[in-house]
């Protein structure tokens, strides 16, 4: 997987620095399906409101760049895989349920523990 | 009209012919049994219970497919991981990596982690398709295997995707016009855990591995062929060092061609018996007798001929092992080591009880395949235990393979009393070309050997009981004593021997005694007759002399009454 090949779009990025608790996060769709534009717009809406100013997220588009398929073992579209912080999360789905994303990214548990 | 109806004609024989394409598996069995193989293009489920040998048959299939038929092969594997695959098939001697390295083949392990999935909203498995698909063109696949798909249902909640999409899967890999196998496990009251039987409905092939009576067979089934007829009785097969080979055996095949050759029995005498001297080539001989009546040694010399022609035999044994039989040969004059050394017989040694019937005889068809021999030993028989059914069955088929390949087998039986046949010796009889009863016959305190061709088909044959001995050069024939007692052996048979030499002895003797007795009595009464005859004679001449007499008397008195009359007339 080198940065050559990578036909992806870097739709937002804080910081080119790795913020310390920041998310890295991956979205994997597959053409511009109503699945997947529905998955970038929730994703969105969700990381500006929760993870405002410490996420990163790449759209890999396995149309273009069906080699990264395996990688990172993508069965279904769409998937969002959270890189960092480790253990790696996924979540699958146009993420559309806000309350389950949440929990799959263990943003829900962090933001409690918090409060 | 005419050439519209040649039109459609030509259609339905092109799709006929469509149908008819297969892909050959590079199993040995499998792709005679469905006639060609799996269906070019289409999806296979290959299901079955655990460790029933899906993954290993699917391996096959793709590794013989790139190695053989030059198709290359994706596994997309949802259970192991690539490297524990290589490990496994390492053991029957592929090298999968190199396949890999050579781009013949694409490993895919998809690993699904429920634990780290959240779900949330719609999805479908497009992931899965660009993967394969990816996989698929990367080298040209023509053949994949999804190995235990099923694994999905456990990694993802909604089964109602699940099922739509594998639905789309197999509908999709029908367009790439790859040839799969989709591997499921065997579930309660449906041959998949999860239904998928429901959309791969073109070929699916059951395997099976049943344990009975503490041996296990596997076996495999088709259960449908959907455009190809296919042999559907279940058979057995192996997974060992060889590789995977299903033994596809029809009984039903009695076309073989026959040959009027004869073949010695090894035993001179033997052949003397026989009609044609010696068994046809390619016949069934049963030699079945009793314990330690010789039925190996038979065997065995039968071998020793052969391969002292030059003739190839393999040599089934299930009671002893090689050297036991090599070594107890050479004390009846017979180098059996000679011949393996030259490699022109094999043993091939087994306990019965390790397999199954099927097993055994899947086993000895690879063998008889692997070695080509003219002659084969199967040595007992009776080793086999279990319902008689299966044991004819199983020797059916052992006897046809070898006549369909004009191998002359021979057969011994240990039979467990006297008159008694055993289980396997009835069931097997019919089979028979040639029998050779050998028996034990015991009396006056020592134990003697006779044999018997029970029937030889073909051939008129020496309906006589023989005695026989193993002696330190072979087997050798004695003429046996057949009397109104039965039939003497051994020193009964010499004692008895003695006994008619003497009677005959006398016979003659009296014989002589009564001729000389006649002789006696006709010169006494020719002595007789004589003088009767002699007193005969002088009675007559007595009695002649007495008619004269009296005659002379007569005339005296006439004249002298003559005299006296004239005297009388003178006077008066």
């Amino acid at each position: 997987m080198s940065e050559k090949n990578r036909n992806h779009e870097i739709l937002e990025k804080v910081s080119d620095e790795p913020v310390a608790d920041g998310f890295d996060l991956r979205l994997y769709v597959a053409g511009q399906t109503p699945k997947s534009l529905a998955a970038i717009s929730n994703l969105k809406k969700l990381c500006e409101t929760h993870l405002a100013g410490r996420y990163t997220i790449e759209v890999i588009d396995l149309l273009v760049t069906p080699q990264l398929a395996a990688g990172d073992q993508i069965v279904a579209l769409p998937t969002l895989v959270r890189r960092l912080p480790e253990p790696l999360k996924r979540v699958i789905g146009d993420l559309s349920n806000t309350e389950r994303v949440l929990v799959g990214l263990d943003i829900r548990s962090k933001t409690g523990s918090r409060t | 009209m005419a050439a519209k109806r040649k039109n459609t004609d030509a259609t339905a024989s092109a799709t006929r012919l469509e149908a008819l394409r297969k892909t050959p598996t590079g199993i040995k069995g499998l792709d005679a049994l469905t006639l060609g193989g799996l269906p070019t293009g289409r999806p296979t489920l290959l299901c079955g219970a655990a460790g029933c040998g899906k993954t290993l048959f699917a391996m096959t299939f793709l590794i013989n497919g790139s190695t053989e038929f030059g198709e290359p092969g994706v596994l997309m594997s949802f259970e192991e991981r690539a490297r524990d695959l290589e490990t496994n098939v390492a053991s029957l001697g592929y090298d999968v990596a190199d396949l890999v390295q050579r781009k013949q083949l694409v490993i895919d392990h998809v690993y699904i982690e429920r634990a780290e999935i959240e779900e949330s909203g719609e999805y479908d498995l497009e992931g899965l398709f660009v993967r394969l698909g990816h996989a698929i063109d990367s080298i040209g696949a023509k053949r994949v295997v999804l190995d235990t798909i099923e694994a999905l249902f456990s990694g993802l909640d909604d089964s109602a995707i699940l099922r739509a999409e594998l639905r789309r899967l197999f509908a999709w890999l029908k367009d790439k016009g790859v040839t799969a196998i989709i591997t499921g496990e065997r579930g309660d009251g449906q041959l998949t855990r999860y239904g998928i039987e429901e959309y791969v409905s073109d070929c699916v092939i059951l395997l099976d591995n049943r344990v009975e009576e503490q041996v296990t067979t596997r076996r495999l089934r088709v259960v449908k062929y959907r455009g190809s007829s296919h042999g559907t009785n279940e058979y057995p097969f192996l997974i060992d060092e060889h590789g995977i080979s299903v033994l596809p055996i029809t009984s039903a095949e009695l076309g073989h061609s026959v040959s009027q050759e004869a073949v010695p029995t090894g035993v001179s005498d033997l052949d003397d018996m026989l009609g044609i001297h010696g068994f046809f080539r390619g016949s069934s001989i049963l030699v079945s007798g009793l314990a330690g009546t010789g039925k190996s040694t038979f065997a065995s010399s039968f071998v020793n001929a052969a391969c002292g022609r030059g003739e190839r035999c393999l040599y089934f044994a299930f009671e002893e092992s090689p050297d036991q039989i090599v070594r107890n040969m050479t004390s009846v004059g017979m180098n059996l080591s000679q011949h393996v050394e030259r490699g022109l017989l094999e043993f091939q040694a087994a306990r019965p009880s390790l397999y199954g019937f099927e097993m055994h005889l899947a086993r000895m068809n690879r063998d008889i395949e692997e070695f080509a021999p003219q002659v084969i030993v199967v040595d007992p028989i009776s080793a086999f235990r279990g319902p008689s059914f299966e044991i004819h069955s199983t020797l059916v088929r052992l006897a046809d393979i070898c006549k369909s390949k004009g191998i002359t087998a021979l057969f011994t039986s240990l039979s467990t009393s006297g008159e008694q046949m055993t289980e396997s010796e009835r069931s097997v009889s019919s089979l028979m070309d040639t029998w050779i009863s050998l028996k034990d016959m015991e009396a006056n305190g020592e134990r003697n050997r006779v044999l018997y061709l029970l029937k030889s088909r073909g051939m008129n044959h020496s309906k006589q009981l023989r005695e026989y001995q193993l002696t330190n050069h072979g087997i050798h024939m004695v003429d046996a004593y057949v009397g109104p007692d039965g039939v003497l052996t051994g020193t009964a048979r010499i004692a008895q021997e003695a006994r008619e030499r003497e009677a005959s002895l006398s016979r003659k003797q009296a014989t002589e005694r009564r001729r000389r007795e006649v002789a006696r009595k006709r010169t006494a009464v020719e002595r007789q007759i004589a003088e009767l005859r002699a007193s005969l004679e002088t009675e007559e001449t007595e009695v002649e002399t007495l008619i004269e007499q009296e005659e002379t008397r007569e005339l005296s008195i006439g004249s002298e009454r003559s005299e006296m009359a004239s005297i009388r007339g003178l006077r008066s």
